[in-house]
């Protein structure tokens, strides 16, 4: 027998052939995840590289308080930036309570019943509409029905509504991954439902309701089709002062821009795509940074 | 008196006199704290515990032995009302605390598990520190209301519990960070810490190595002068050690209930005499 | 199947059956001895006699080992109780057989003495009870358990009188002494016998229904 086929002794000529194809095989698919894993990363990294390129040359301090003008030099996204945030805040104050609460009625109150099987399909489904739906829906119900305008609030809602469904899903997924030996302790010892809720189950599934969060207010933040749908302005020379103020966000500024001819408003563009990443990797460091501090206290 | 029901096993309610019987023959008069009458309960409709009445006599161990899904836990959890939580189950029968019915309308299951405490088989205390998963129950029960009176709390359990030594300089680590034998005496000590009247205890040791074991076992023996503890295993050698009195359970049915001394070394019925030598189950 | 505790307690009963018919045999031998004058009878007996005694320690040392390994309880563990008991019980039987024996040896080596007590009834009795003892041990039948104790009242009656008889033989001639001493021993033993054969039955009973009767009044059915 050759030295690699049997190096106990135990082996068989076959046997050891088959090992080596075992093997063989198994170092395969790994360096396939591998190329797969580094293929998406290079993707990341050839974008960023040609927005940074493009765009920090027109990133600077000016540029994050002028607002929109015909001018490239004298263009900013001041207005762009402060509607985003605005945007973004309220719908986080909005999406975030309304969807853990109904996750947390889903899961721990309801019976599981006909009805909340119904629901249940009704929400995932509800994960996979097109965003332009929700404009639409935004428009009549918010913009025309409510008398909101073409105001924050109403895009606020509009961008509620839209995440929701995935708030929802990832929200009921943590709290399912407490174990229910927690839940027995708990009433073991005479709590109440909400009681337990409240102090154990939702503390422990922090970790999973954030990262839902994480993803929701990802996507939010990108949104464009919906908010021109509801009236978000294309060119707006003012910042909100309040939620009944109209506004526009950084991915209609963006946009705007790159639809423009002129080969400085693409740098104008790359560099509004800067500030949106950035103003993404910060909330999304809040949220892991939240989530650290709770994940510390729970382990399993 | 038990009351008879349109049953198919006439044998079983001579046991229940039998038990009545064997506690006022025993020279102690160990009066009952949790009694049930007639008790069934099916989990959608199928029956897993069928027409039990027996008698948990007060500041003693009791064993419920048997083999395995033979409707032991079941039962056990019916003490405290932990069977609510499961949908699709329905009792017929009443269980009697101090002879008042536990399931009726006017009874709050929560002042239910206040008076009757439970550990589970798998030490599941909460991943908050020791302290806190001490201090918890009683806080939100209104049994202490100072850090103080907390702290006290605290230290009087664990040292209860045989843990104090063990975690007194480790008060605020997490409570996961224990062994598995101290897990679970952290749990004991949080059960007592809500300072109940029984201690209803699900196959407490069966995740635990034997020295573990045997340390739960010798705070059981030091709990009965002050709790009344009802113990669910299958291990017999475990059931025989450790406990006063008790039942065995076979499908459902209550087969025998008596001294443990008795139960095994002169047991009344053939089919537990064949459980406890080995001979099925 | 089997398990490795039900061979170890089959073993054992077998074994100890055995070390139950060998007492049988001796206990049959030595009377054959003393009544018939039958020295080689005699001398055979005591040569056995050293099986039994290896034997009764094997047992011994088997029901121990089966506590400590299996730990068993309940009907087996009354079972192994007696077991230890009755195992010294047939060693003891077996000694008194030995003793017999040696009395018989030492009756035939004298003159026949004449108006010897009939021993008989009494050998007759007392192989009945050791025979029906240890069919009860086999059967484990409580019953038969039960007769052999009331048997005992005859057995005692007839050694007293045998007693009697002995001692006013010796007050009367005191050239019988020598040799109605040995036949009192042997009676005595005979006895001695009875009341082994009994105490086996009492073990039965406690290793079936777990009741113990050794003590108080002779118990009624």
């Amino acid at each position: 027998m050759s030295a690699e086929a049997s190096s106990l002794g135990v082996m068989d000529r076959q046997q050891a052939l088959r090992l080596k194809q075992r093997r063989a095989r198994g170092a395969a698919f790994a360096r396939l995840c591998w190329g797969f894993t580094w293929l998406a990363v290079l993707v990341l990294l050839v974008l960023l590289h040609h927005v940074s390129r493009e765009g920090l040359p027109w990133l600077s301090l000016k540029f994050l308080e002028s607002f929109p003008s015909r001018r490239p030099a004298a263009a900013g996204i001041k207005s762009a930036l402060a509607g985003t945030l605005w945007m973004i805040s309220f719908t986080a104050l909005l999406a975030i309570p309304v969807g853990v609460a109904a996750a947390i009625y889903l899961e721990e109150y309801s019976r599981k019943g006909r009805l909340s099987r119904f629901i249940e399909v009704n929400i995932a489904n509800l994960a996979g509409v097109p965003s332009i739906v929700y404009g639409l829906l935004g428009l009549t119900l918010f913009v025309r029905l409510a008398h909101l305008g073409h105001s924050v609030l109403a895009g606020s809602m509009t961008m509620t509504i839209l995440i929701l469904p995935v708030v929802i899903i990832a929200s009921r997924e943590a709290i399912r991954a407490v174990p229910s030996s927690i839940r027995q302790a708990a009433f073991a010892l005479g709590a109440t439902r909400w009681q337990t809720v409240s102090q154990h189950v939702l503390p422990a599934a922090i970790p999973g309701i954030l990262t839902g969060v994480i993803l929701a207010m990802s996507r939010a933040i990108g949104e464009t089709a919906p908010l021109i749908m509801i009236g978000a302005l294309t060119y707006v020379a003012f910042v909100p002062a309040g939620p009944a103020d109209e506004f526009t966000v950084l991915p209609i500024q963006i946009f705007n821009w790159i639809s423009r001819p002129q080969e400085a408003f693409h740098g104008l563009a790359a560099a509004g795509i800067v500030v949106l990443l950035i103003v993404l990797l910060l909330m999304n460091s809040v949220a892991v940074f939240i989530r650290h501090r709770f994940e510390g206290r729970t382990k399993w | 008196m038990v009351t008879t029901t349109a049953t198919e096993t006439p044998t079983l309610k001579p046991i229940a006199f039998a038990v009545r019987e064997s506690l006022a023959a025993a020279q102690e008069t160990a009066a009952p704290v949790i009694e049930t009458r007639g008790l069934t309960i099916r989990y959608s409709g199928k029956p897993a515990v069928i027409d039990v009445s027996l008698l948990i006599p007060e500041q003693r161990i009791t064993a419920i032995i048997g083999p395995s899904g033979c409707g032991k836990s079941t039962l056990l959890r019916h003490f405290n009302r932990m069977n609510e939580f499961i949908a699709g189950v329905t009792t017929e029968g009443s269980v009697l605390y101090r002879g008042i019915d536990l399931y009726a309308r006017d009874i709050d299951p929560v002042e239910v598990r206040r008076c009757i405490g439970m550990v589970f088989q798998k030490p599941n205390p909460f991943p908050k520190s020791v302290f806190e998963n001490i201090a918890w129950g009683p806080r939100i029960n209104g049994l202490v209301r100072s850090t103080h009176q907390a702290r006290e709390l605290v230290e009087r359990s664990l040292m209860q519990a045989g843990l104090w030594d063990e975690v007194k300089d480790r008060l605020h680590e997490n409570g996961l960070g224990l062994s598995g034998g101290q897990q679970q005496r952290l749990c004991i000590a949080r059960a007592l810490a809500m300072e109940p009247e029984v201690i209803l205890m699900d196959e407490p040791c069966s995740a635990l190595d034997p020295v573990s074991t045997a340390r739960i076992e010798d705070l059981l023996f030091e709990l009965k002068d002050r709790y009344t503890i009802v113990i669910v295993t299958h291990n017999m050698q475990q059931a025989a050690r450790v406990s006063d009195y008790t039942a065995f359970l076979v499908n459902g049915v209550l087969v025998e209930f008596g001294e443990t001394p008795q139960v095994f070394t002169r047991p009344r019925e053939k089919q537990t005499e064949e459980y406890v030598t080995g001979r099925f189950g | 199947m089997k398990t490795h505790f039900q061979r170890d307690m089959e073993r054992l009963e077998r074994d100890i059956l055995y070390l139950g018919s060998l007492v049988e045999q001796a206990t049959n031998k030595a009377i054959l001895a003393l009544t018939a004058r039958r020295p080689e009878l005699a001398e055979e007996l005591i040569a056995g006699d050293d099986e039994i005694d290896l034997r009764e320690v094997q047992i011994e040392d088997d029901c121990l080992k089966v506590l400590a390994l299996h730990q068993p309880v309940a009907g087996d563990l009354r079972y192994l109780i007696s077991a230890v008991k009755v195992n010294t019980m047939l060693e003891r039987m077996g000694d008194l057989a030995e003793n017999i024996a040696e009395r018989a040896l030492s009756l035939a080596r004298l003159a026949p003495l004449a108006g010897a007590p009939d021993l008989t009834q009494l050998t007759a009795d007392v192989r009945q009870m050791v025979k029906l003892s240890l069919d009860a041990l086999v059967r484990q039948d409580t019953k038969l358990a039960r007769e052999i104790c009331q048997m005992d009242d005859a057995v005692d009656e007839m050694h007293h009188q045998i007693c009697r008889e002995l001692r006013d033989m010796m007050q009367q001639d005191s050239a019988t002494v020598e040799r109605a001493l040995h036949y009192l021993v042997a009676a005595r033993n005979l006895e001695r016998i009875a009341d082994h054969a009994v105490n086996i039955a009492q073990d039965v009973v406690f290793m079936v229904e777990g009741q113990v009767i050794r003590h108080g009044p002779k118990e009624n059915h």
